[in-house]
């Protein structure tokens, strides 16, 4: 009876170097043991930022990933001018937040969506993708595109919010704040969310300050860190909003941090419009060398901080480039947050950190090694709707 | 296309992603939400390659992901369509000169349709799978 | 546990075995260690001072391969970089995963991308290339560059 089974999940996952590969080694129902395996979508990229431009490296980074296409090109620019020593003008540190806080409330909402598609709520996942679309046309807007911006540069931004264009972002801006605060106050009320996501997936205090979680996996564990505070770069000294923590550290208090902040990214965005009626100026400094040194730059993404450290020896092109993505430091939480979990509780917990899942969804092949019996990531996705079904039906809901 | 018209009507994808940025993975996901909604063409995204009629394949191919990419190709039932989305999987992309890569996909696996764009808009995606079943015949 | 000053306590606790100690800005250190003594130096700031340990990475220079360890302060502003030359001929270290969590990924990947041995690995294998990766092919290695 006690035989402990092999559970594969993976490979794939969009960060740099995080695709990932799962081994969930279960005791009947009981996860005992994890084993990450990632590189799978390793492109090489610090490599290939060797032989890029400065001004085109920004472009390489912000194919690191598509859902966090301005976090890595702000950390790489924030590298580049602390390397160089360039001040940048402040409309375009206004303009920067408002592209990095755009990005933070369409990932969160990307998040929400797919949390509910895991545990079986796709209802929660084609209402919030349906709310996501008006922020993506904001983006359109602002920069032209969808995802990849393009809009930073060392020095500055590439383009300019004109000031006809203010009162139209601000309409949808609130617009999008109305559906948002619906589809927050729906999942935050609700019974079987709570029944499934509360107490599950607990990462410590302590533990979220020794395997250096960062970002909202940090911050719903209580260590109340936040970049965009501790080091105000862009427009995030100048205007007003809060770190948003949570004590518990279950899956819960994730959804929680990641609710809240869409507030105060609401909040930040509004501030940077209203200051931008006022700021005239340029939108970015002329960089005209970078000279031999180092430089370290980092951005609170929406997964958490991401660090950029490059290396140049005076050329045009950088010697050394190294990211750091969050997910890097908070996917190795899941050695303590899924061993004693259910297997059904195990895609949502590590669903939880935001390692962008939508890519992990195939090649998933679970194999019962004794019984020679095969399951597949649906599988276990059925395990784990199946759990909300039970819920529901123990809470007497029967909706869908 | 003769042996494909029992396709015509409801596609199943799967979707395959070899090493992106992530980005035309989300766009494709988008067409399934209320906005785009591929299901109006009877278009269905399946978590399993063994249901799936055609694979939609981003990413410019890791050579981690490479026996993997074929792996699943030889799993799927006949007949079997392969759609390239985005710029990488089409040529490798800005990813091109690194030391991981070996695509691009057609290299390896016999590719029908191709949707370039970095990454493609969700309209651009929905017409080349319309394009696709218009070719059906 | 943490002083307040905790660039000052480092200086201190360490001052005759820095080999170089810069000041870029008032947020950005770089200091310099010999390779012995980095389990100390990593125990110091982050059990002692309690810094977060950001990440690692490594440089191949023409003299050494440099590993560096970032470390933050949060709530100072402040970003300490601890740079070791590891010399080419005993490319080896002494890993500091065991003290600090965090470090375990990113060890193994500076092992493989730029074959540096760290010793006493809780679990030195693989992480990122493919399992046809030859042995011995370091892809971040430097080749001479001709071109610049």
């Amino acid at each position: 009876m006690n035989q402990k089974t092999i559970i594969p999940v993976g490979p794939f996952h969009p960060l740099q170097e995080e695709p990932e590969f799962f081994e969930l080694e279960v005791e009947g129902e009981k996860v005992i043991d994890i084993t990450v395996n990632i590189g799978y979508n390793h492109r090489s990229i610090e490599k290939i930022a060797e032989s890029k431009t400065f001004d085109q490296m920004v472009f390489l980074v912000e194919r690191i990933c598509g859902i966090c296409s301005t976090s890595h090109p702000i950390a790489n620019c924030n590298a580049v001018e602390d390397l160089a020593g360039i001040e940048i003008p402040e409309r375009a540190k206004y303009i920067r937040s408002i592209v990095g806080e755009l990005e933070r409330l369409h990932s969160h909402l990307l998040w929400a969506g797919l949390a509910g598609h895991f545990i079986g709520y796709n209802t929660l996942w084609m209402w919030v993708w349906k709310y996501r679309e008006p922020i993506l046309d904001l983006f359109e807007a602002v920069t032209g595109n969808r995802n990849h911006y393009a809009m930073m540069k060392p020095g500055g931004v590439r383009q300019d919010i004109e000031e006809g264009a203010i009162p139209a972002l601000s309409k949808g801006l609130d617009e999008a704040e109305k559906k948002i605060e619906m589809v927050t106050k729906a999942a935050l009320d609700d019974p079987v969310l709570a029944a499934r996501l509360k107490g599950v997936g607990i990462l410590s205090k302590e533990e979220a300050i020794d395997y250096c979680a960062v970002g909202p996996t940090a911050r719903a564990s209580g260590v109340d860190i936040d970049v965009r505070k501790d080091e105000p770069y862009a427009a995030y000294g100048l205007v007003d909003w809060k770190i948003i923590t949570q004590e518990d550290g279950d899956v819960f208090a994730k959804v929680v941090v990641r609710l809240l902040e869409c507030f105060e990214s609401i909040k930040i965005i509004r501030q940077c419009l209203q200051k931008l009626k006022t700021t005239k100026g340029d939108i970015a400094v002329q960089v005209k060398e970078i000279p031999p040194g180092e430089g370290i730059g980092h951005h609170e993404a929406p997964r958490g901080e991401t660090f950029h450290y490059i290396r140049s020896d005076g050329s045009n092109m950088p010697v050394r480039l190294k990211v750091r993505a969050p997910t890097y430091v908070n996917l190795p939480t899941c050695k303590v947050t899924v061993p004693g979990e259910s297997v059904a509780d195990a895609t949502i917990i590590l669903a939880a950190i935001d390692p962008c899942y939508c890519c992990t969804e195939r090649l998933v092949k679970v194999i019962d090694r004794e019984r020679g019996r095969k399951w597949k990531w649906e599988d276990l996705l059925r395990l784990s709707r199946k759990k909300t079904e039970r819920i529901k039906k123990r809470m007497g809901i029967s909706h869908e | 296309m003769g042996k494909f018209w029992a396709l015509k009507k409801s596609i199943w994808v799967f979707h395959m992603c070899t090493g992106s940025c992530n980005n035309c993975d989300i766009e494709i996901l988008d067409c399934l939400t209320p906005k785009f909604d591929l299901e109006r063409f009877g278009i269905l995204l399946v978590g399993s390659i063994r249901h799936a009629d055609v694979i939609l394949v981003t990413g410019a191919v890791t050579r981690k992901c490479l026996p993997r990419m074929k792996l699943t190709w030889e799993q799927m039932p006949q007949p079997k369509l392969v759609v390239g989305i985005g710029s990488c999987a089409l040529s490798t992309g800005i990813f091109s000169p690194g030391y991981n890569i070996v695509g691009p996909v057609d290299k390896h696996i016999p590719v029908h349709a191709y949707v370039p764009g970095c990454p493609p808009k969700p309209e651009a995606i929905i017409d080349g799978v319309v394009k696709l079943v218009g070719s059906l015949g | 546990m943490s002083s307040p000053d905790p660039i000052a306590a480092i200086k201190a606790e360490f001052k005759d075995r820095i080999v170089s100690w810069e000041e870029k800005s008032p947020k950005r250190y770089y200091i310099t260690m010999p390779r012995e003594d980095i389990t100390k130096v990593a125990d110091f700031i982050f059990a002692k001072q309690g810094a977060r340990f950001i990440i690692a990475s490594g440089v191949d220079t023409p003299e050494a391969i440099e590993i560096l360890y970032h470390f933050a302060f949060d709530k100072l502003n402040k970003i300490l970089t601890v740079k070791v030359p590891v010399p080419k001929e005993r490319c080896e270290i002494e890993s500091i995963a065991p003290i600090i969590a965090g470090a375990n990924w990113i060890e193994r990947e500076i092992a493989e991308l730029l074959g540096v041995n760290f010793l006493n690995h809780p679990n030195p294998k693989r992480l990122l290339l493919a399992e046809d990766w030859p042995e011995g092919k370091y892809p971040l290695r430097q080749e001479p560059r001709s071109n610049r």
